[in-house]
């Protein structure tokens, strides 16, 4: 090793346990429960403690592991296969996500460009103003639209008294319910990583296009859009993820034949106690949501060694 | 666009604070009807302080979220010093990918999976597991929050400390954690409210016992409209709401004290 | 190179050998040797991107060479994290630590050297006292105005009483009058405590003012070493001339060694006398300071051209001469007295002295 003048034990020592310390509780409580998972999803539910077969006899030697190995099978993911109900929750799952982050992008964009135009006083009022409702109980935000949205509810009684309707819209228990529910509670995360993207714009970028004649419109859709692109993406897959395998949202606000794979999941879990089975719901629903991961990650590296780079060539 | 771009603003506040206020001000309603307005009334309050599980349960989540938290702030900190300060490591990418993954990964998959780990590894079910559980989905929460503060930190003050001839422990502890101190509380405080809030995995790994608020409210609000739930959550609003104060005040005082 | 030779014959303090960094690709500091003497004032001069910040940094210890040494009197430094050099730093952003008062951040490095309290409690006045900052000791960094925080900066660094100390533009965040003034207090605090100086700049003027030698950087090269008045008026190449200060190049070809050293060059504008080496029939440029161009009427003798621009700056009054051959010279001369001062549009000679041009390689 050539001398280096970071080579000191100590530091070495400490940025080890730094680096190290994080890495060791995230394997340990995020990546092998996967492990156990996917090993899950090839067993066979058994009404027994814990409720599945088969389960690794430790001394069981090499015979054990062959054995164990042998008990393992697709039965659960063919079953996933030939149930329709499957199919329709992972197709309407991706809908609904597609659907409510198309409804974020038209909603999220013009409020972060107001936002980010908004005067230097403002900004960081109307900053919080956005995040607070995110620190505020997920759950009880979505219960809320329950009072709001019922046949009896506060919109339906405003409606009828405005002698827009006759009866009772049905809207809670509709899948209209839960697009409202998931544009709702997503908003926030739609609307800061764009406010982050379109206030650190040069204002002399917009100023620029005007002096050369372009309205407000063309510049908002030749300058600042294509600008924050970067944050649009950012934000949308920032909701698209999670929306997907959503439970509270499709629960409270959804009938009982809204089909979302995060209930289809909690309910072979807790109604029908499969384990297996919501094992391999889990690995579905994983699938389905890492490729956009996959996706986003690179795109951030890409981003930010881009920017590393800038900064090296203006340093020293 | 300004006008249009004006209205979607108020638009958007409105869509965001509605809910919350009608909830608000239900929760001060006599009537135990959501359309009839029967007047103020205290009376769900009285309910609520009487209702000895929820409380119970207020407890144990108070209890979980102040731990995890704990543990997310030293984790996350971690996390975020060894990928501000330590260069371009190898595996630095897929360290950020396990880092951030936990914080948009459906929140069923979270749960389900950490639950067949401590059923596999015989850890029975209780105020532990929720404490794991949610300090692991806290933890990049907390590197975000303490990386932010990091990146805009002169590095050239912790090379000065150096300079002046001290060494790494005395840089870190005299120079740096003072310095991210805001941040890292302001990471705590979101790790804490995170685990409040958290009602997803912690059914999943909870157990007969160690009922969270959330678990407790979740099973009343299914069956409907309820004012109890409505008081109970406009108090958890109203502490958020401190918190959050908090928050903004400390991280205020730091950037104007820079 | 024999140039970099220090003013005095003893050992030097500092000796930089065959000094290499790369970052990727990029050869930030390439194959530098460099020796300092005790005491001496230098200055590390050249455009943003040269390297010398980072050669600064290599000596402070924040940077590893990938190859060369850096030794410090007997000491090898190369390998020594930062806390462990007997070098101290000036950061050019000051890096005052601000959640610290000022008679802390001055204390900051006084831990480990062996002081009692009442020992420290004296070092920190002192050098409060030094640099005129008495009854700060208890202001937060972030209260003091510009010019007292880099006193802060400045009495900081010394307070371990390192043998070197190194100053990354250290009054590069000042405004132009309060750095006149911090200039001659720089050089006055260096001259009473005898401490060596390694300062960086970008500013020529400033490196004159305050060095007593100057090393030349370019791309990473130390390119030429010596006293300021040296540089200046025997500059190695073109790119040292023009750091230092506006000068004109004429090309030409070099004739042979004349009788006194005098070497003849002949150009389009027609035959100058400069001083300086090359094989005769090289291709090289003549570089005259335009102060040193003299501005005559026709009858004067020498390369003639018409006046196209005359620009009064107060002190002095800039010309700018229009050649025959479609260039154009710079001349600059005190105010005229009571004789006629040419004007523009006017036909004029110029006359460049043999001991003001110098030639250089093209």
């Amino acid at each position: 090793m050539k001398p280096s003048a970071r080579s000191d034990l100590a530091g070495r020592l400490g940025r080890g346990l730094v680096r190290g310390l994080p890495l060791l509780w995230l394997g340990l409580f995020f990546l092998v429960p996967f492990a156990v998972t996917l090993k899950i999803s090839f067993s066979s539910p058994a009404t027994a403690q814990p409720p599945y077969l088969p389960v690794l006899d430790w001394q069981g030697g090499l015979e054990g592991w062959r054995e164990f190995l042998e008990a393992l099978d697709f039965e659960n993911y063919q079953m996933l296969a030939a149930d329709a109900l499957y199919r329709d929750a992972a197709l309407s799952s991706l809908g609904y996500a597609a659907l409510a982050t198309a409804i974020l992008v038209l909603l999220g964009t013009p409020t972060a460009y107001a936002m980010s135009r908004a005067s230097a006083r403002w900004q960081p009022i109307l900053v919080a103003l956005v995040i607070v409702p995110f620190w505020t109980s997920f759950l009880i935000r979505v219960y809320a639209w329950i009072a709001i949205l019922k046949p009896e509810g506060l919109l339906n009684a405003a409606l009828i008294k405005l002698g827009l309707i006759g009866a009772p819209l049905p809207i809670l228990d509709s899948p209209f319910g839960v697009l409202i529910g998931l544009t709702y509670a997503y908003l926030p995360f739609m609307v800061l990583p764009l406010y982050a993207v379109m206030s650190r714009l040069d204002p002399a970028l917009t100023e620029a296009a005007a002096d050369l004649g372009a309205a407000r419109v063309r510049t908002f859709f030749t300058v600042t859009l294509p600008l924050s692109l970067p944050g649009l993406a950012a934000g949308a897959l920032l909701c698209f993820i999670p929306m997907v395998g959503e439970f509270i949202i499709p629960d409270l606000l959804g009938g009982s034949d809204t089909l979302m794979l995060g209930r289809v999941l909690w309910s072979e879990f807790f109604s029908n106690r499969d384990w297996p089975l919501a094992s391999a719901v889990a690995v579905l629903l994983l699938i389905l949501v890492v490729g956009p991961v996959v996706l986003f990650r690179e795109a951030e590296l890409r981003r930010e060694e881009a920017a590393e780079g800038r900064a090296g060539e203006g340093g020293r | 666009m300004s006008l249009f771009a004006r209205t979607a603003l108020a638009l958007a506040l409105t869509f965001l604070y509605a809910p919350i206020l009608v909830l608000v001000a239900y929760s001060f309603n006599a009537s135990k009807l959501v359309t009839v307005w029967g007047g103020f009334s205290t009376r769900w309050y009285g309910v609520l302080f009487a209702d000895g599980p929820l409380i119970a349960s207020a407890l144990v989540s108070l209890k979980v979220a102040a731990l995890s938290a704990a543990i997310a702030g030293v984790l996350g900190t971690c996390a975020a010093l060894a990928l501000d300060r330590h260069g371009r490591f190898r595996g630095r990418g897929a360290y950020t990918g396990l880092l951030y993954a936990p914080m948009v990964m459906p929140e069923v998959i979270t749960g389900l999976s950490l639950l067949l780990l401590f059923v596999g590894i015989g850890l029975d079910r209780g105020i532990a597991t929720l404490v794991i559980a949610h300090a692991t989905f806290a933890t990049g929460f907390v590197a975000v929050v303490v990386g932010a503060r990091l990146k805009g930190l002169d590095r050239s003050l912790e090379e000065a400390a150096a300079d002046l001839g001290a060494g790494p422990a005395r840089v870190f502890f005299g120079i740096t954690l003072p310095l991210i101190a805001p941040s890292v509380v302001a990471g705590f405080l979101l790790a804490f409210t995170l685990s409040l809030d958290d009602l997803v995995i912690a059914s999943f790994v909870s157990g007969p016992g160690a009922t969270t608020l959330p678990m407790r409210i979740y099973s009343q609000v299914r069956l409907g409209v309820n004012p109890e739930i409505n008081a109970a959550s406009t108090l958890m609003i109203a502490a958020v709401g401190l918190v959050v104060l908090a928050a903004s005040w400390l991280t205020g005082r730091k950037a104007s004290a820079a | 190179m024999p140039d970099s030779a220090p003013p005095t014959a003893s050992a030097p303090l500092l000796r930089l050998e065959r000094v290499i960094k790369h970052f990727g690709a990029h050869r930030a500091v390439d194959a530098v040797s460099l020796d300092l003497a005790g005491g001496e004032f230098f200055c590390l001069l050249g455009p943003s991107g040269c390297g010398k910040s980072t050669l600064l940094r290599l000596v402070a210890g924040f940077e590893a060479p990938d190859s060369g040494t850096i030794r410090l009197g007997e000491a090898d430094l190369t390998a020594l994290p930062p806390h462990r050099r007997p070098v101290n730093m000036m950061f050019q952003s000051y890096a005052l630590f601000p959640h610290m008062s000022v008679a802390a951040n001055l204390a900051y490095g006084l831990k480990g050297l062996g002081l009692n309290r009442a020992q420290s409690a004296e070092r920190v006045t002192d050098l409060l006292r030094l640099v005129r900052l008495e009854g700060f000791e208890g202001r937060r960094p972030g209260t003091l105005s510009g010019g007292q925080r880099q006193r802060v900066a400045l009495a900081r660094a010394l307070a371990r009483q390192p043998r070197l100390l190194l100053l990354d533009e250290p009054l590069g965040a000042l405004d132009r009058a309060l750095r006149e003034e911090t200039q001659a207090e720089l050089r006055a605090i260096q001259r009473r405590l005898g401490t060596s100086f390694v300062v960086v700049t970008h500013d020529a003027e400033e490196a004159m003012a305050l060095a007593d030698r100057i090393g030349v950087m370019e791309g990473g090269r130390l390119v030429q070493v010596g006293p300021p008045r040296e540089l200046y008026e025997r500059p190695a190449s073109r790119f040292v001339a023009g750091l230092l200060g506006d000068v004109n190049l004429i090309a030409g070809r070099l004739g042979p060694t004349e009788p006194g050293g005098v070497r003849s060059v002949e150009t389009a504008l027609g035959t100058l006398c400069a001083s300086g080496a090359g094989e005769a029939g090289a291709s090289v440029v003549v570089a005259i300071r335009p102060e040193r161009m003299v501005i005559g009427g026709v009858s004067a003798g020498g390369l003639t051209g018409k006046l196209s621009e005359a620009t009064f700056l107060g002190d002095r009054v800039r010309y700018r001469v229009a050649m025959a051959d479609g260039t154009s010279l710079r001349a600059s001369a005190a105010l005229p007295g009571a004789g006629p001062a040419p004007s523009v549009g006017e036909a004029v000679t110029v006359t460049v002295p043999a001991d003001a041009a110098r030639v250089l390689p093209a």
